[in-house]
């Protein structure tokens, strides 16, 4: 009875890291808060229906292209804005409201575009790429559900989870391994330090806001699978849950948000299954709670109270 | 003549006057009732975000509970009107007291935690298992107390009870006070400023107007789900109009309002998805070319705007 929610939330919790790990980057790095960030992860899951519907490809390879495309957009886009908001008394809070006009923009051209209607997957295309190469290498791949400690799951959930699993250990690697990860570090801690030392600033935050971009869009290919469906208006309320993961792990560390993501994950599966009617709720009230009791976060170092 | 009374005869007295008249010569009574409304929510923002650095980003929380309030006296207490009104305003300050500990967050931190807490507000009064109490998503109606043109009397009181409290905060030292402690807290603190009062004062004072301001909505509309009182639209015009004006003075939100809110209602809602563009371009432009809003326009220049 404990054991389907318990595992599929961790499942669904592993993929919630990846959605919030994005959003955490970009605030930590540069104080901005990107509330467009669940419009980004619609986008990647229009990625995802072109490649599936129009190519008529497995939806995974949407993943690298979602991410290289988003970079670039990040980068773009972060030339064309932050240097302008950084300029201005409080960016901080006019990034907010600077983002929220961003993701207006976005819902409505993404709206002109394709309409409202949802839209989804066929789960069974997931990972089809992957079947077909087994199959011609003669072993007998097993379609459908995945069985874990007797419980079966369908197969989109796995795959999902070890994508962002792998995700989040390329961004550990990206910020503890490479030089660029830890310049992105400094800056993290003290931008004006980071700056006086002669890092170029611009330069570290433009690569980390493309890779946040890049990481919602790859959360987003999988937004199909895991939640049934998506619309134009999906971003704001998944901007909302990764907000919740990211405050639940801390802030500038990968692996707290792995660890927020696996305890909202189990949270909401527990609720969902317990007290359906109240599932709406957890989110919010666990936000607020986690802001109260514990600002910085359940890995954090003490930073956030006024 | 000191300066507040000079406010007073010279900018509220005659917006409360040209709101009372018009009435009986413009016929779109609706448009006025919201210009009105979000005359008073602009000028809440302005308490709380433009005097002490609180940016509301869930501020329609009290003005859904406030609706709410109304409705549920109505229904449950066949309360006449106008006292439930002022219930609505009691249920707004409880909401707001229910909030303070938010004030501990800082910076987009609060913002945050605010969304979230309007959103975990309208979940909770849109539970179907309160359909007991709040009528749950189903919406409710009040025939009993439907009387328009009382409502916007109300409303028009209610906005000369708003103004009379922004002209208070701009010409005393208490509101000289909260502007400092949005400065710099610690140095405030330093020069025998009560911080936590201060802030609490003004938190409580822009959440009775929101209160208010749902009470009366809901008595001039009378029938509405959680959807519409809830929408978060309400707190982002409200913030966007009051920031396209100016913050901390007195006629920036007024400009703002009267500016935006007529633009909004010139386009026209033919087409959402290009409304939604044309705004959230609108928003963005705002930040970027025009921070510090209309009123910076002057106060650039040297000129001393109320």
């Amino acid at each position: 009875m404990l054991a389907y929610p318990l595992i599929a939330g961790v499942l669904f919790g592993l993929y919630f890291s990846l959605l919030g790990i994005g959003l955490n980057l970009v605030f930590g790095v540069m104080r901005i808060v990107n509330l467009a960030h669940g419009d980004f992860l619609m986008l990647g899951a229009f990625v995802a229906f072109g490649v599936f519907y129009l190519l008529g490809l497995d939806p995974l390879l949407a993943v690298p292209l979602a991410f290289v495309l988003f970079v670039i957009v990040g980068i773009v886009l972060y030339g064309l804005l932050v240097p302008r908001l950084q300029q201005s008394r409080d960016p901080e809070m006019l990034s907010i409201i600077l983002f929220f006009g961003l993701s207006q923009v976005i819902e409505a051209l993404v709206t002109i575009a394709f309409g409202t209607s949802e839209r989804s997957i066929p789960s069974r295309e997931l990972g089809s790429l992957m079947t077909a190469a087994a199959k011609a290498l003669g072993a007998k791949p097993e379609g459908g559900p995945v069985d874990i400690l007797g419980q079966s799951f369908p197969a989109a959930w796995v795959i999902s989870a070890v994508v962002s699993v792998i995700a989040i250990g390329l961004v550990y690697v990206y910020l503890y391994r490479t030089r660029l990860g830890t310049l992105t570090r400094a800056v993290m801690s003290r931008r004006d330090e980071a700056f006086a030392t002669g890092i170029n600033v611009d330069r570290v935050c433009a690569a980390a806001f493309g890779i946040g971009l890049g990481l919602a869009a790859i959360a987003g290919v999988f937004a199909p699978f895991m939640f049934g469906s998506v619309t134009p208006a999906f971003g704001a309320d998944a901007t909302v849950t990764a907000f919740v993961i990211v405050v639940l792990g801390s802030l500038g560390n990968p692996l707290g948000t792995a660890l927020g993501g696996v305890v909202y994950g189990i949270c909401y599966m527990l609720v969902q299954t317990f007290l359906s009617s109240w599932a709406d709720l957890l989110p919010y009230v666990l936000l607020i709670l986690v802001l109260l009791l514990r600002p910085s976060g359940l890995l954090g170092r003490k930073v956030r109270v006024a | 003549m000191p300066s507040f009374v000079r406010h007073l005869l010279l900018i509220v007295a005659p917006l409360i006057a040209a709101f009372a008249i018009l009435p009986g010569v413009y016929d779109n009574h609706l448009l006025l009732f919201n210009f009105v409304i979000f005359l008073i929510l602009a000028q809440g923002v302005n308490i709380i975000y433009g005097f002490t650095g609180y940016l509301p980003f869930g501020y329609v929380g009290f003005f859904g509970a406030g609706a709410y309030g109304f409705a549920i006296m109505v229904m449950h207490f066949q309360t006449p009107a106008p006292l439930a009104v002022l219930v609505a305003g009691v249920v707004g300050v409880l909401l707001g007291l229910l909030l303070t500990p938010l004030l501990r967050l800082s910076g987009a931190y609060f913002a945050i935690a605010n969304l979230a807490a309007a959103l975990a507000v309208l979940h909770f009064v849109a539970n179907p298992a309160l359909e007991s109490i709040t009528k749950g998503p189903y919406g409710v109606a009040l025939n009993g107390t439907f009387n328009p043109t009382l409502a916007y009397v109300g409303a028009v009181i209610i906005l000369a009870l708003t103004l009379g409290i922004v002209v208070f905060l701009r010409n005393s030292s208490f509101g000289m006070a909260l502007q400092a402690v949005r400065e710099d807290a610690v140095s405030a603190a330093m020069a025998g400023v009560n911080v936590v009062k201060m802030r609490v004062i003004a938190w409580l004072a822009s959440a009775l107007v929101a209160g208010l301001a749902g009470g009366v909505f809901a008595w001039y509309v009378s029938v509405f789900y959680p959807d519409n009182v809830f929408s978060n639209d309400f707190s982002i015009f409200a913030i966007v109009f009051a920031l396209f004006g100016g913050v901390a003075t007195i006629m920036g939100p007024i400009v703002g309002v009267l500016i935006l809110y007529g633009v909004y209602n010139l386009i026209g809602f033919t087409t959402p998805q290009y409304f939604q563009l044309i705004y959230g371009v609108l928003i963005m432009a705002l930040v970027l070319f025009l921070p510090a809003g209309l009123v910076s326009l002057a106060t650039r220049r040297g000129w001393n705007v109320p």
